[in-house]
């Protein structure tokens, strides 16, 4: 039992209590940055690496949730949603707050949305799609051009939601000033605790029977139904699950890096979301929380020095992992760790 | 129990069946032959919800089976095997089973963590022989194991009808007789249509024999009745009247 739990552990008290205190103040905003990312890699490694459904536009939901956070925070800045228009309309020429902006200065409904508005979107989704057995590549193209036509949306809105540019400036959360150190450890904290819980929580749904069911519905769809399941509603609700875990990653993002903008949510970020968690290990959930980190940090670092170098590198690695060690770093140190313990035995 | 009645299946063009009448009374024991593309496994998909039929009914225990999902259809009772058999290779012989036994449960209540061995995969193992292999990963099994593993899976939904295409296809000698045995006690509570080319391994195992030919029964009968049958020894053997099919390897 205690071995069981000692690796998660020992991680959660490096992340929760030495991190904080040994990370200056911007590092640790970017460790958060990453951690958000990380709970978008759980919902992939979910969805793609126990059920089989290779999503690429992760970034979708994630972009709904950021939004979410981003159109509450803009609200409570501009005096609450009798109060003013935030910044952004009044230089396109808005003159009075959308409808749709409205309930949005209330945290509960904006919170809500962020998470509920993504698993409504892929509940949907998956009932059109899976009930018509589209799979595979298919679904994955189909997933991508939903990222795509997101951003055309939003960067077509310009009054709505800010277009190329999106939303920044954002200065308090709950009456919390975000440019303080301790608000942004206190966020820290928050994204940290947030994916540790995801985490136990989809592991637990991972080892039940359900999780079982997911991985039969990835490797043999025709066979569940045959054992009387509707792989469809098996795959939707996963995808649901993956959707909503992205949407609350976005939201959680926004008051941690201070702006949502198209580019943070398009093509390009979804894919790289599902390249770190290849890298990492798709087969295993840690594999893919592990993966978005390094990434992460790896982006930073390479970037710092060589600016243009990091497109090429990550490339690189993708088809390094994909040939060489296609379970990523989890299948690696899975394997020297069985062949440890093989050298241990004999 | 099961009743098909002027069943129809067009394939672009092609009549796969072509006015099939069936009846399975329940606790039968069926075999089904044919030569190849006579039809027995559009028949199966008919019956299962695969393929749906140009026309005619297929009625099982009183209800209509024709344009209903494959997992609504095995809710109600029918359960079948593949040719090519299909378990799950990332899971262990009792999670393949237990997959199969909790396919009644609402999906929620499926979050729960596997507590233990419920009685059905418990049966199931020992009707299958496979205890022994319950905690091994379904990827080691032998062919033979996991045609075995298949039939348990089934076993363990407990279907009032069971549909089995070629469940010794590829099999050795001792394999196939340990299956002969399986489908005898599976029969004893248990409707069974089986589709099955090995004539030996129906002179042994078979009572009731419905010989299907080119999308139509043909006969039906016992297998000495069939064997006997002057069309069906020259459908099945071409025209080597002398031949009977009781001879045939």
């Amino acid at each position: 039992m205690i071995r069981r739990h000692l690796p998660f552990a020992t991680v959660a008290v490096i992340a929760l209590v030495a991190a904080p205190l040994l990370l200056e103040p911007f590092r640790l905003g970017l460790l958060a940055k990453y951690l958000c990312y990380a709970i978008v890699a759980l919902g992939i490694g979910l969805a793609w690496g126990k059920g089989g459904m290779l999503t690429l536009g992760q970034g979708v939901f994630f972009g709904l949730g950021g939004y979410s956070m981003a159109m509450y925070l803009k609200l409570t800045e501009a005096g609450g949603a009798g109060g003013g228009l935030p910044d952004f309309m009044v230089w396109s020429g808005v003159e009075s707050l959308p409808a749709l902006w409205v309930p949005f200065g209330n945290p509960v409904f904006a919170l809500g949305m962020a998470v509920l508005g993504p698993m409504a979107i892929a509940l949907i989704l998956g009932t059109l799609v899976f009930r018509q057995r589209v799979r595979g590549a298919y679904f994955a193209i189909l997933t991508q051009a939903l990222a795509a036509a997101m951003v055309i949306l939003l960067v077509g809105q310009q009054g709505l939601t800010g277009g190329t540019n999106g939303m920044t400036n954002f200065f308090e959360l709950f009456g919390q000033d975000l440019a303080e150190d301790s608000t942004q450890r206190g966020l820290y904290l928050v994204v940290a605790s947030v994916l540790g819980l995801l985490y136990l929580a989809t592991r637990q749904l991972v080892n039940s029977r359900y999780g079982r069911l997911l991985v039969a519905v990835r490797d043999g769809e025709d066979r569940v139904r045959f054992l009387g399941y509707d792989p469809a509603l098996v795959k939707t609700v996963t995808f649901a699950i993956s959707a909503g875990m992205a949407g609350l990653a976005g939201a959680l993002f926004v008051p941690v890096v201070g702006i949502i903008s198209p580019a943070l949510l398009g093509v390009v970020p979804s894919l790289e979301l599902v390249v770190a968690v290849a890298v990492g290990g798709r087969h295993a959930l840690a594999g893919a929380v592990l993966g978005a980190v390094v990434m992460g940090y790896a982006k930073t670092a390479f970037s710092e020095q060589f600016a243009d170098g990091w497109l090429y590198l990550q490339g690189a690695l993708f088809i390094l992992v994909m040939t060489l060690a296609p379970k990523g770093i989890a299948g690696i140190s899975r394997s020297i760790a069985g062949r440890l313990r093989h050298a241990r035995a004999t | 129990m099961l009743e098909l009645r002027d069943v129809q299946v067009i394939f672009d063009g092609f009549r796969a069946l072509d006015g099939v009448d069936l009846t399975v009374p329940e606790g039968e024991l069926r075999f089904l032959i044919g030569p190849n593309g006579a039809g027995k496994t559009t028949l199966i998909d008919v019956i299962t919800g695969l393929t749906r039929p140009a026309a005619g009914s297929v009625r099982f225990g009183g209800a209509d089976l024709v344009g209903r999902k494959e997992h609504e259809i095995v809710r109600m009772g029918v359960g079948r095997t593949f040719q090519t058999s299909v378990v799950f290779e990332a899971l262990t012989v009792i999670e393949n089973l237990d997959l199969a036994a909790t396919f009644r449960k609402p999906l929620w209540s499926l979050t729960r963590r596997r507590d233990g061995v419920s009685e059905a995969v418990e049966e199931a193992l020992a009707r299958t022989g496979l205890e022994e292999l319950a905690e091994r990963s379904a990827g080691v099994l032998s062919h033979g194991q996991r045609q075995w593993l298949e039939i348990g899976m089934l076993l363990a939904q407990r279907p009032k009808l069971l549909l089995l295409d070629e469940p010794v296809a590829g099999m050795s000698k001792d394999e196939r007789e340990r299956t002969g045995e399986l489908l005898t006690e599976i029969a004893d509570d248990h409707t069974v249509i089986v589709v099955e080319h090995d004539m030996d391994f129906l002179r042994r195992h078979a009572s009731v024999v419905t010989v299907l030919h080119e999308g139509k029964v043909l006969v039906e009968g016992s297998v000495d009745e069939v064997s006997a049958d002057p069309r069906v020894q020259e459908v099945y053997l071409g025209r080597r009247a002398g031949d009977a099919v009781g001879n045939r390897p």
